[in-house]
């Protein structure tokens, strides 16, 4: 079970690799990517070094070119390929099928994966990918149980990867709208959701308001701690409640569901992130390395420690984590 | 320039469901997609009820399509998608990547839904090339994308634009109207078919802003482009689809089928917008946030 972690740059790489990933994944300092955030990302020239320090090591770098070209741009999605493919990364994690295709005919030799942005949830779904552009793994949307997560991966010509840790989507990755619908700007579009240009936070004496684009995402009385607008982690009205309509704000946590993805024969733990911090970077891998090698050694044995559950939950958004659609109540 | 009915994305009772294809079989609708694509515990009607209401709305001279599910998690949901797809006597539309594979693997010709992400003209090609004959824009994309995509668009396959409807703009695992009943998905006590036009979720200031639709998220206003017609059939795109409502389909319908008659657009549109539940958007289409309704078009 591969470890891999995010790094928005050379410092968190360097974290990840210092703490025990496996493998590591970035993106380009644009639209390619779907963490498309201001002073986030890798140039050519750090792309360059953040390979070296990664393969020196023995480690794995992943290069994600993961958000959906229009015809305009299209161009500048072959360029991040070709810039990827020519530092010789381990892997490109790719959505469009218009860039698989390109990937896969150009760069025939190149390992492909398939990113959660492609939304595929199926087997049936995975064999497009796999017998037209020879994906040799494909990462699954948060949306499935264990018991389907593990059929999937039963039925799955190609080896799977899940969600370990952070950021929840609770819409399944690649048709999420919701972010273009106010601001103009979506994950499949620009790269990124609720995007920080359109945020706005307006203090009163009643408290604050966090908006997107102008809509009220939330209102928090004096004293509560404002969190970030993220779209579907405000509260709404709905009938006659206000509450957390879509979701709580909460970090997706696998560690009590570890030894099960062992079982299911995953074939990767993925660890969200790339728009947090080195230090974030360097506290989740070590949690999760020491969990995922617990877990290989004392097999059923296994349960999350105390400590690790309380550092996770301290970077999580909300303080609080959840098992999310793995756990078929939540759902 | 043909007039599609998309699918009814809301859970309706059984008799309100054949009593608006009845309507359907006598309205200026020149394609009907019939079927669920939300959740696959709704089965007020089932596949052999589809069947034949497809064959009534064929007899009465439509082209129908049977669309797919969106979202598939569950293996039974898989297996109703390979059935469906193994059916002989209509088109399937195709809104998950699973049902492409299974068309195609058929030799099946397809039409892909606004849920598949077509965003370019190598997926287009790409896909014309495995049976695509109609494709629908995804929602979130503006003119000038499909500009670019009709100049390349490959031979023998049609276009059609969503023209009329909430958007469907999100799904998901969870149930979000179950939710709003402390309820989850596994005991829904099908909430949904209270809401024939699904939930209404405000702000805290009370601004309309989505609707609750099962595991589904859509806009609250309706997405509206009748006075772009001119522009759709300048660039060659064969279909404009209108989304189901509770109320006022059927005049929707007349008022698009009067505009591709050379209707008065600015008259058609003042009505069509009295006709909608809670105002109108049409952002997508001009590069904007999907919420925004654009500068009225001269008509």
């Amino acid at each position: 079970m591969e470890l891999v972690c995010p790094a928005g740059n050379l410092p968190s790489l360097k974290a990840a690799i210092d703490n025990g990933a496996d493998a590591v994944y970035a993106g380009f300092r644009d639209d390619t990517n779907a963490r498309h955030f201001a002073g986030l990302n890798f140039s050519d020239r750090s792309l360059e070094q953040a390979v070296r320090y990664a393969q020196e090591r023995g480690r794995k770098l992943y290069i994600a070119i993961n958000t959906y070209p229009q015809p305009s741009g299209f161009e500048r999605w072959k360029n991040a390929v070709d810039n990827a493919a020519g530092l010789r990364v381990d892997a490109l994690i790719l959505a469009d099928m218009g860039v698989l295709d390109y990937a896969c005919e150009r760069w025939p030799d190149l390992r492909l994966h398939l990113s959660v942005q492609a939304s595929v949830t199926n087997a049936e779904g995975i064999r497009f990918y796999h017998e037209n552009f020879g994906i040799r793994r494909v990462v699954l949307p948060r949306v499935l149980s264990i018991q389907q997560v593990a059929h999937v991966a039963q039925e799955s010509p190609v080896p799977v990867e899940v969600f370990g840790f952070g950021s929840l989507c609770v819409m399944v990755e690649g048709r999420c709208l919701l972010s273009s619908y106010a601001t103009g700007r979506s994950p499949n579009t620009y790269g990124a959701c609720s995007p920080a240009s359109h945020v706005r936070w307006e203090e009163s004496k009643d408290g604050t308001d966090t908006r997107l684009n102008g809509v009220l995402i939330d209102h928090y009385g004096p004293g509560e701690k404002a969190g970030y607008p993220t779209l579907c982690k405000g509260r709404f009205r709905v009938g006659e409640h206000t509450f957390y309509a879509l979701e709580e704000p909460t970090s997706l946590n696998t560690l009590a569901i570890l030894p099960r993805l062992r079982e299911i024969g995953v074939a990767a733990i993925k660890v969200e992130g790339r728009q947090r911090s080195p230090a974030y970077v360097a506290q989740v891998t070590r949690v999760m390395r020491a969990a995922i090698d617990h877990c290989l050694r004392d097999g059923d044995r296994y349960q999350p420690d105390g400590q690790w559950m309380r550092e996770l939950d301290s970077v999580s958004e909300g303080s609080q984590t959840t098992l999310g659609a793995y756990h078929r109540p939540w759902q | 320039m043909r007039l599609s009915l998309g699918p009814i994305s809301y859970f309706w009772p059984r008799e309100q469901v054949l009593d608006f294809y009845r309507q359907a079989a006598a309205s200026a609708a020149d394609i009907v997609y019939l079927g669920e694509i939300v959740c696959s515990k709704r089965r007020q009607l089932g596949p052999e009820d589809y069947l034949d209401v497809g064959e009534a709305l064929r007899a009465a001279g439509k082209e129908v399509v049977l669309s797919s599910l969106t979202l598939l998690e569950a293996a039974s949901e898989l297996g109703a998608l390979k059935r469906l797809c193994a059916n002989e006597r209509f088109t399937v539309e195709a809104n998950d990547v699973s049902a492409i594979q299974l068309l195609s693997a058929a030799g099946q010709a397809f039409v892909s839904g606004p849920s598949v992400n077509i965003y370019n003209q190598r997926s287009l090609r790409l896909l014309a090339a495995k049976g695509l004959r109609r494709w629908v824009l995804p929602v979130e994309l503006g003119l000038a994308t499909l500009r670019d995509l009709q100049a390349e668009r490959p031979e023998g396959v049609e276009t059609e634009v969503f023209a009329c409807g909430r958007l469907p703009l999100a799904w998901s695992a969870r149930c979000y109207t179950a939710r709003s009943f402390n309820l989850p998905k596994d005991n829904c006590q099908f909430k949904c078919i209270e809401f024939p036009d699904g939930r209404l979720l405000q702000t805290q200031e009370g601004e309309d802003f989505l609707v609750l639709n099962g595991i589904q998220t859509q806009s609250a206003l309706t997405h509206e482009a009748i006075a772009l017609l001119p522009e759709f059939q300048a660039m060659g795109v064969d279909v404009l689809r209108i989304s189901p409502q509770s109320a006022h389909t059927f005049r929707i319908v007349e008022l698009f089928d009067a505009a591709r008659r050379g209707g008065d657009l600015a008259a058609l549109r003042t009505e069509l917008l009295t006709l909608l539940p809670l105002g109108a958007c049409n952002g997508y289409l001009h590069g904007l946030p999907g919420m925004d309704h654009g500068a009225p078009q001269a008509a």
